[in-house]
């Protein structure tokens, strides 16, 4: 297939995936669980993608994904609310140290660029590790960032362990667009299904946005080092490329994209608090990536939806009392859909290594070769920016 | 600042030290053998702590106290077995994740089993008396945990050094393969590395629970992480290493906490500065410290690296 083809059927895809969303915001009710399963499964595509290219193409076993994600949502938090309700958020701090407020864009960019910072200060002597040491060194990294952040000789910043709340979330932008243009919002009133688009719309072309830089990166030739890399460093070694600087660039893209991630989080979230990106949060992304497939981007997009698809949505009736028709409610209490969860991963680990997509990718070609149907529900989401991986 | 301002924060930190060492020994010997983090491991010690709150209610603490000890080594030697030993001649980012996995299953086990609520550890009679030193109050098992500690480790040793199944222990955590050749039984080996390394992490979590109010699905998360630490610390696969590490991290975690209390009433700052906040996240600060001055520990061999 020709490169400009390939070109064209992407294109064509991301438009039907648009498509696909605005058909979905026009014909279901807007309380429906597809909207919430679509905007946090982006999120967690991107982030779970992130954490692919560190441990997935680089081979850098690094588990401080929670804490990037973590630097990433109080950067956003913080700058972006507004300077009216700073006095009710900072309640305990005399309405904080920080009063600027910067526009969404900008704010993502910043959260992800304050993440690449740290990550570059934690990469000089972490990046040196090897393996297991890594892995607990970074986790410790992410432990340490999450103790600064509650300490309460920062709370005029960061709000101490106490909530960050009031900023710009999806909503509050399009609210805030419907304030500011009267055009828009009798287009809103005429058209009761816009604002639940547009919230569901941002967080999917970020995210597609995103992903798309990090295919990119992994066809180019730093993507080709990072994966000899991953293969055999000392060979690679030999091979001229220059470890450390190809492991920086790795690790510190990653942190700025789960940076951004964790910013995106917390607007689809509303709101932040310090205490929720534990080691465990980690542990969740790592399982994501792992059943999509180490190694692959399109495996970690399916294994983000269908992640996000099961805990929210599909398996909740594990919970509260009634799945699949059957009524038991002494065994489908709360709790339950993390231990069936629990097990399936395991499963996943056990018996079939290689998750959904081993290290091979979904692309143009292998879908328009033979017709062929992927990933339950989250089929609609998939092609945002997935170009083939021999290009 | 006199010592009887410090002497609350030293103590509690042995006790705590002791604790965490016997927790660390499962670690330094699991890594010691196969070279796996087992994240698990953490886990286990808190499972050990849930059990002894359900078989406590049901029955008498002397029969409970055994009951437990032989559930959580049946359970270690389960994990190994189910979770582990498929993944034998995988690459050991597979065993990691599957590590990973387990820990995640026994959290989410936990948190089904007692929906989430604090349990409350039933107090051991001797233990939790209190008592007076120098003016200090505590309770028996800080003096009596880093006692029973060194006792075990002492025990320990002299099985590693003057056994069969020591021997073949040493043997396998030198050279794997060359050992299998020797005509050792590898997983014989293994589970008894995890049955050791659970046998102690209940012990320890008797111990430990019994300084806390409670017991929740993450209670094993932190004191893990931090006994890992510990077993780096000391030198991976060192068990005198692992129980030096686990003291020091225990002794300088609560002096921390009590850091600020200290500065204040040495006239250093005016008013406190807050750092308990950072009594865990300073034992990553160690690790990373010692990673860069010796990476192999403080009793660790150095290993050279093969192509």
């Amino acid at each position: 297939m020709k490169k400009s083809t390939k070109l064209l059927i992407n294109l064509g895809l991301m438009a039907a995936l648009i498509l696909v969303i605005l058909l979905e915001s026009m014909f279901l009710p807007s309380t429906s669980m597809i909207f919430p399963v679509i905007r946090k499964g982006a999120i967690y595509a991107l982030v779970a993608v992130s954490m692919n290219l560190t441990n997935g193409f680089t081979g850098l076993f690094s588990l401080g994904q929670a804490g990037f994600m973590l630097i990433g949502a109080y950067t956003y938090a913080i700058f972006t609310i507004p300077d009216a309700d700073r006095a009710s958020v900072y309640m305990y701090f005399n309405g904080g140290a920080i009063h600027a407020n910067l526009p969404v864009i900008v704010a993502l960019i910043l959260a992800g660029l304050v993440a690449a910072g740290f990550a570059y200060l934690i990469g000089l002597p972490v990046l040196r590790l090897k393996s297991d040491y890594l892995a607990i060194a970074t986790l410790g990294f992410a432990e340490i960032i999450r103790a600064i952040v509650q300490w309460n000789t920062l709370g005029p910043i960061t709000n101490a362990s106490n909530m960050l709340r009031k900023f710009a979330t999806f909503e509050s932008i399009v609210a805030g667009w419907r304030t500011s243009s009267p055009a828009f919002n009798e287009a809103c009133k005429n058209a009761k299904w816009l604002p639940t688009f547009l919230t569901t719309l941002m967080p999917v072309l970020i995210c597609g946005i995103c992903i798309a830089v990090i295919v990119m990166l992994i066809n180019s030739s730093y993507g080709r080092a990072f994966k000899a890399i991953r293969d055999d460093e000392i060979a690679a070694e030999a091979m001229g490329i220059n470890l450390a600087k190809h492991k920086m660039l790795s690790f510190c893209t990653s942190s700025f994209l789960a940076g951004i991630g964790g910013a995106l989080l917390v607007m689809y979230q509303a709101t932040v608090k310090a205490s929720v990106y534990s080691s465990a949060m980690t542990y969740e992304i790592l399982l994501i990536v792992v059943l999509g497939g180490i190694g692959s981007i399109t495996g970690s997009c399916i294994g983000a939806f269908l992640y996000v698809a099961c805990s929210e949505w599909w398996l909740r009736g594990l919970d509260s009392g009634k799945f699949l028709g059957i009524s038991a409610p002494g065994v489908f209490r709360n709790g339950f859909r993390l231990v069936v969860f629990s097990v399936i991963i395991m499963c996943v680990v056990l018996f079939w290594r290689k998750g959904i997509m081993g290290d091979r990718e979904l692309d143009v070609e292998k879908l328009f070769g033979r017709k062929k149907k992927h990933g339950g529900g989250s089929g609609p989401d998939l092609p945002s920016g997935e170009v083939s991986d021999n290009g | 600042m006199s010592f009887s301002e410090v002497l609350p924060y030293i103590l509690s930190g042995i006790s705590v030290g002791g604790q965490y060492a016997l927790i660390a020994i499962g670690y330094t010997m699991v890594y010691g053998i196969l070279r796996l983090i087992n994240f698990a491991h953490g886990d286990v010690f808190m499972v050990a702590g849930l059990m002894m709150v359900y078989l406590s209610a049901s029955m008498p603490l002397y029969i409970a106290i055994p009951v437990t000890i032989v559930l959580t080594v049946l359970l270690g030697f389960a994990i190994e077995r189910a979770a582990y030993k498929p993944l034998r001649t995988a690459p050991r980012m597979s065993i990691m994740i599957s590590a990973i996995g387990v820990s995640y299953l026994l959290q989410n086990l936990a948190l089904y089993v007692t929906g989430g609520l604090n349990k409350n550890y039933p107090s051991i009679p001797w233990l939790s008396d209190t008592i007076h030193i120098a003016g200090a109050v505590t309770k028996r098992v800080t003096v009596v945990t880093p006692i029973i500690t060194i006792v075990l480790v002492i025990i320990l040793v002299l099985f590693i050094n003057h056994t069969k199944m020591g021997m073949a222990m040493r043997a396998v955590s030198r050279d794997f393969e060359t050992a299998q050749l020797m005509g050792i039984k590898i997983d014989s080996v293994i589970s008894m590395t995890f049955v050791i390394g659970s046998l102690l992490a209940a012990i320890g979590s008797m111990l430990y629970f019994t300084n806390y109010p409670g017991v929740v699905p993450t209670s094993g998360a932190m004191p893990g992480l931090k006994c890992f630490v510990a077993a780096v610390f000391g030198g991976i696969g060192s068990i005198p290493g692992a129980v030096v590490g686990a003291f020091i991290i225990g002794i300088c975690e609560n002096l921390i906490k009590g850091l600020d209390t200290m500065l204040v009433s040495a006239g250093v700052v005016s008013k406190p500065l807050n750092l308990a906040t950072f009594s865990d996240a300073f034992t990553f600060v160690l690790l990373i410290i010692i990673l860069f001055v010796r990476p192999t520990g403080l009793f660790g061999e150095k290993q050279t690296d093969k192509v």
